[in-house]
């Protein structure tokens, strides 16, 4: 196939999906076909592992491995649906979610299928406005006694660590939604102490499409190392919050084009979410959407949201303000979180306030240099990166605040979106 | 063999960088920043010293 003839918009997980409700389950039905384990002589571990489908959840492991390995035990297992989509800009799992939350189910119960897994949990925030699609979809299927594997939805704290997977598998144990040291991992003690099975909903999604159609159906399209397709968030000038599906591989430029996005009146993208890096607009008008890709130029494909940030919006006060956003939101547990964030962010508000000082110049070198790989999960890593990758692709801003000379005449502030935070909730 | 700590049972307490100085210093607040390389021999002695005098045992020597 022609990399042209790759590149085009395929709708796969949104196939059928409509604008305003949630498919039922004839609907969903007549949409994917019916629900089933691959044919005879094969088996749906074998089949994600040839798809070579990596985790949609923002680490991009792949996900037939991970089947393997939590599948290898004697034991039962549990399958954990990760919907939470704790990071503000992305609301590719919402959609689906919401819109087409059969395909997950149908993933849940495939995926306990073929790992022996006796119980199954679906997990989004506290109030999200999923909840009663998925309340239907999960009474339709009971009617319909499509499930052999029950599932229970939970609702989490809205706070952006309670979605890591092992501050998941602490909730469902009974705890506090906060990351736990590792190992074990979940895959080898999770839930009820069992092997457990942490799954993206996206990537639950493209397993039941796999078990339908097979992994040379799901290779046909998208990087030849990785291929299948990708739900992407865009934001930009012309647009905001567009859910689109795009083959992996597909450009950065293509992508943000078809979700309606004037790349020309930007200044620099956020690729991968708050725990993702920032590109200058020249770097990432070339950028290809693939994890390895991505960690070749230093950044990572995180949750798939590309955030094209306009001319004119500040770039060191919506680091200053994220900065913050991250640190309030630090389970507060490891001494590097609970002091090197803080005082990440109060660095970034003195520079964006215009009153800088050079020595505080190094200390924030320091600490972003430090923090990585000194959490007991990875929040500090994405914090510091995010930091640091947005101070070099927002150089001027920042030459402008280091002279005291604050905002350029006219700049935008609380561009880039920053949600409350439900403190001390973590239950 | 590797010296890692559990940051969240790590309370701060500088026993490990006193007793393990060629490899572990302390941050500005307290916390151990821990060379993640392969220990030499000739710590591993030290190592576990450090190790057994953290007053929360969050110093740990893996064997990777
Ligand atoms: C601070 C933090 C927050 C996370 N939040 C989410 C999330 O909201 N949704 C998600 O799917 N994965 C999230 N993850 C990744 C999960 O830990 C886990 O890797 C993922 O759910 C595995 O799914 P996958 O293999 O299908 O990608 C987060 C990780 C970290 C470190
Ligand atoms: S690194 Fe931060 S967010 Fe992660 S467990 Fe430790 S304190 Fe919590
Ligand atoms: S001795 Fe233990 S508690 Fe003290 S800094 Fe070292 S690891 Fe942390």
């Amino acid at each position: 196939m022609s990399p042209a003839a790759r590149s085009k918009p395929t709708a796969r997980l949104l196939a059928g999906l409509l604008p305003d409700r949630a498919l039922t389950w004839e609907e969903h039905l007549a949409a994917h076909g019916p629900l089933a384990q691959p044919g005879p002589g094969k088996h749906l571990v074998v089949e994600v592992e040839r798809s070579g489908l990596l985790g949609r959840g923002g680490a991009g492991f792949p996900t037939g491995r991970k089947m393997r390995t939590v599948a290898a035990g004697a034991r039962r297992t549990v399958v954990v649906a990760n919907g939470a989509e704790s990071e503000p800009a992305s609301h590719k799992d919402h959609v689906l979610l919401s819109h087409e939350p059969h395909l997950v189910l149908d993933g849940m119960e495939l995926a306990a299928g073929a790992i022996a897994a006796d119980q199954g949990h679906l997990l989004v925030h506290r109030g999200s406005s999923a909840l009663p699609a998925l309340r239907v979809a999960l009474a339709e299927r009971a009617r319909a006694r499509v499930d052999r594997t029950p599932v229970t939805l939970h609702e989490l704290p809205a706070r952006y660590v309670a979605s890591e997977e092992s501050a998941l598998v602490h909730f469902l144990n009974g705890g506090d939604a906060k990351p736990t040291y590792t190992p074990p991992r979940p895959f080898e003690q999770g839930v009820a102490r069992r092997p457990t099975l942490v799954n993206n909903v996206e990537t639950l999604a493209q397993v039941a499409l796999i078990a339908r159609h097979g992994s040379e159906w799901f290779r046909a399209v998208g990087d030849a190392d990785e291929p299948g397709t990708l739900l992407v968030t865009v934001s930009g000038p012309g647009t905001v919050d567009k859910v689109v599906e795009v083959p992996t591989g597909t450009s950065l430029e293509q992508t943000t084009r078809v979700a309606g996005v004037d790349l020309g009146a930007a200044s620099a993208v956020l690729v991968g979410g708050y725990f993702g890096t920032w590109v200058g607009i020249g770097q990432a008008r070339a950028l290809h959407l693939t994890q390895h890709a991505l960690r070749a130029g230093g950044g990572a494909l995180g949750a798939g949201v590309l955030l094209a940030v306009p001319h004119g919006v500040c770039g060191v006060t919506e680091l200053a303000r994220v900065a913050r956003y991250l640190a309030r939101e630090s389970a507060g547990q490891c001494g590097p979180c609970l002091n090197g964030l803080p005082a990440i962010a109060a660095a970034l508000e003195e520079l964006a306030g215009g009153s800088w000082d050079p020595r505080r110049g190094a200390a924030l070198d320091r600490w972003l240099s430090l923090m990585p790989g000194r959490g007991a999960c990875r929040h500090p890593d994405g914090a510091t990166r995010f930091v640091g990758t947005g101070l070099a692709a927002f150089a001027e801003d920042v030459e402008r605040h280091q002279r005291g000379m604050i905002c350029a005449p006219g700049a935008r502030t609380g561009w880039l979106p920053v949600p409350a935070t439900a403190e001390g909730v973590w239950r | 063999m590797r010296v890692k700590v559990n940051p969240i049972e790590c309370k701060a307490h500088g026993v490990c960088a006193e007793l393990l100085p060629e490899w572990i210093e302390l941050d500005e607040w307290g916390y151990p920043v821990i060379d993640g390389g392969e220990l030499p021999r000739q710590l591993v002695a030290h190592a576990k010293r450090a190790a057994a005098a953290c007053p929360t045992l969050a110093l740990i020597l893996a064997k990777d």
